[in-house]
């Protein structure tokens, strides 16, 4: 299931906008991984590359290599849709299908795919995505009601859901508590503690305390100005950097003396 | 620390208000004024109603401007200008609903006007049917099946192709030089003129099939000219509101591209596009023109669309006022005419209904 990422020199675009300039890094499987910079350094849009999600937008491009298990994402004549249903994501707000109950939401990425699914099989895969978010208890009640009546943080964790419905590789996710209350950001971060246990997951967060409880290694990124490209600055254990970062940058941003 | 008592009603706020009963009293002014104002060119209900609304415009606002001040008083002119302005729009409307419902329920109400067409029926009858006060006879069957013939089949033809090009233009469109030139000329073709269209759709049958060739469905490809564009506009609104994060929620999944658009963006935006689509039709339904110069007008039933002269409500309307079916004799025509009319304004409404309800019916569900 859980798979290893290797990003070899990796610059991202936005048209000619340089968003991005060579990432190197390696994440290892079973572990979960923090990003944390300044706002606009280019975290999500790093992230995006992982599930080829950033191309989506026009203009938007990238170079370098993006290797999953050894297998380059952008490689030639690999289909962009494979990726995303092997590196899953997960957003800052949440977005459950509207017009979908809860039940369907989960079972989303199957379904849209018209793959054909036994109702005993579907019931089986809708419990465990649903326990495997923390959710099963709070909805098994109302399955068929529709997902947008759940509560922000409920939202939140039937995305996960969803997201682990697919069975992936790899989770994405992009602040996903920072539209949260403490609580339920607290059931998250207990989520990403179990999920680690079966997938890779990459995490971009604001929040020091998050990436300090719930990562096992921490990328910092930082960018120089406005309109410059944003760098990896140090990638290492979570607790070297946040107690004894090599670099001055680093220790200025965990510090709280940035800027 | 002691508390001031204030009378009940009134305080430092609220000092210097103009009374509850002051539009009343204003009104009340503004009649007995507006009446007299009139009495002198001659009374007309028409010209009472206009000199008191002025005079009570003046009125009300002087005198909240004396009590009250002037940041009052010009929210009250507004106000009266507000209402007066709904009123005018109003007034058109009402008396089209009015003037319909008194002239076409005769026709509405004679028996055999829904299940009768025209064919067999002359100046003859209608001549008896005024000097010896029998029933008038024939009816609008063979219109009301016409009508509903060529808009369904119009309806048909615009969907697709309006939906798909609005899918295009949101979806795969990304301002490419293409989707530019689609939106320009989808914008001219909003501004064609409904008889344009109906010589457009007659020329290419006569090049395509040959000369002559009026039915009706060379009707429902001239009422699809002028249905296209607002089925583009409209849906192409309904999909730009479908927010981005569902469609990345769904390649996100692993979806394609046309599964995710299938399945997430048109889902989402379909109680717009359906009440959009409802509304286009309830635009064509009563061109007349258009179908005049592609189907000809009928007096008898012509339950096919491919071939023969087809009739329908606008042109039957059209040709009963033109040409009454008893030149010395034309008020039974225009009872048909006007049941017509009445007819034509309720399946308006039923459609503005149905874009209403259906709208409900897919919206996207919330609560619990
Ligand atoms: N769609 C886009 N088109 C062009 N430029 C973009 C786009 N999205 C982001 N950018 C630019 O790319 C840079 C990185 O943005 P990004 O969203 O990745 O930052 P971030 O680190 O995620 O910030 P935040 O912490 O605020 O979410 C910024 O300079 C931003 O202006
Ligand atoms: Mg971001």
């Amino acid at each position: 299931m859980s798979k290893r990422i290797d990003v070899k020199d990796l610059n991202v675009y936005y048209g000619d906008f340089r968003a991005v300039e060579g990432v190197n890094i390696s994440v290892a499987p079973r572990s979960v991984t923090a990003f944390i910079g300044p706002s606009g350094c280019g975290k999500s849009t790093f992230l995006r590359t992982l599930n080829r999600m950033h191309e989506v937008l026009p203009g938007a491009r990238v170079e370098g290599q993006v290797l999953l298990d050894g297998d380059d994402l952008y490689g030639p004549g690999v289909d962009p849709v494979a990726v995303r249903s092997h590196v899953g994501m997960v957003f800052q707000r949440p977005n459950p299908f509207p017009t979908m109950s809860i039940r369907d939401n989960v079972l989303a990425g199957v379904k849209l795919n018209s793959k054909r699914l036994s109702k005993s099989d579907a019931d089986e895969l809708l419990e465990s995505s649903l326990r495997g978010a923390n959710l099963w208890n709070e909805v098994k009640d109302r399955l068929d009601k529709p997902g947008s009546g759940l509560s922000g943080g409920q939202q939140q964790r039937l995305c996960i859901a969803r997201a682990i419905a697919v069975k992936p590789d790899v989770i994405l996710m992009d602040e996903p508590c920072s539209a949260l209350d403490p609580i339920s950001t607290l059931a998250v971060e207990d989520l990403i503690n179990e999920l680690k246990e079966n997938y890779t997951v990459v995490i971009v967060t604001h929040n020091m305390q998050q990436a300090a409880r719930v990562s096992d290694k921490t990328a910092f990124f930082n960018i120089a100005g406005t309109g410059k490209p944003g760098k990896l600055i140090e990638y290492a254990d979570t607790s070297v950097i946040f107690n004894n970062p090599s670099e001055k940058a680093t220790e200025d941003y965990v510090s709280g003396r940035f800027g | 620390m002691t508390t001031t008592d204030v009378a009940p009603g009134r305080s430092k706020l609220t000092r210097g208000r103009l009374p509850g009963f002051a539009p009343w009293v204003s009104l009340a002014v503004a009649l007995v004024l507006g009446a007299a104002a009139v009495a002198v060119p001659g009374f007309t209900p028409f010209g009472w109603g206009i000199a008191s609304a002025i005079i009570f415009a003046i009125v009300y606002v002087a005198w909240s401007r004396a009590v009250e001040g002037g940041r009052k008083a010009a929210d009250k002119l507004a106000t009266c200008l507000v209402v007066g302005a709904f009123l005018v729009a109003l007034l058109p409307l009402v008396s089209v609903i009015w003037t319909v419902l008194v002239a076409g329920i005769p026709g509405l109400l004679t028996p055999g006007f829904f299940t009768t067409s025209m064919n067999g029926v002359t100046g003859v009858f209608d001549n008896r049917a005024v000097e010896e006060g029998g029933p008038v006879i024939g009816g609008i069957y063979h219109a009301l099946l016409g009508t509903l013939m060529i808009t369904l089949l119009a309806t048909l033809i615009s969907v697709p192709v309006g939906l798909l090009t609005s899918i295009y233009l949101v979806e795969y469109g990304q301002d490419k030089p293409l989707a530019r030139a689609i939106t320009f000329f989808v914008d001219v073709m909003t501004g064609i003129p409904s008889i344009v269209a109906g010589l457009f759709a007659a020329a290419f049958f006569f090049l395509v099939v040959g000369p002559g060739t009026k039915t009706g469905f060379v009707a429902a490809v001239a009422l699809s000219v002028l249905m296209i564009p607002v089925v583009v506009r409209s849906s192409e609104e309904m999909l730009k509101i479908v927010p981005n994060e569902l469609r990345e929620a769904s390649y996100a999944l692993g979806v394609r591209k046309w599964r995710t658009i299938l399945k997430v963006v048109i889902p989402t935006a379909i109680s717009g596009i359906a009440s959009g689509v409802t509304l286009a039709i309830a635009r064509v339904i009563g061109e007349t023109a258009p179908i005049l110069v592609t189907a000809g007008f009928a007096t008898t039933i012509n339950n096919s669309p491919f071939a023969g002269w087809m009739a329908s409500l606008p042109t039957f309307i059209y040709t009963q006022i033109l040409n009454p079916t008893s030149p010395s004799n034309p008020a039974p025509s225009d009872q048909r005419a006007w049941g017509a009319a009445l007819v034509l304004i309720i399946l308006v409404m039923l459609l503005n209904l149905v874009a209403r309800i259906v709208a409900k019916a897919f919206a996207p569900k919330t609560g619990r």
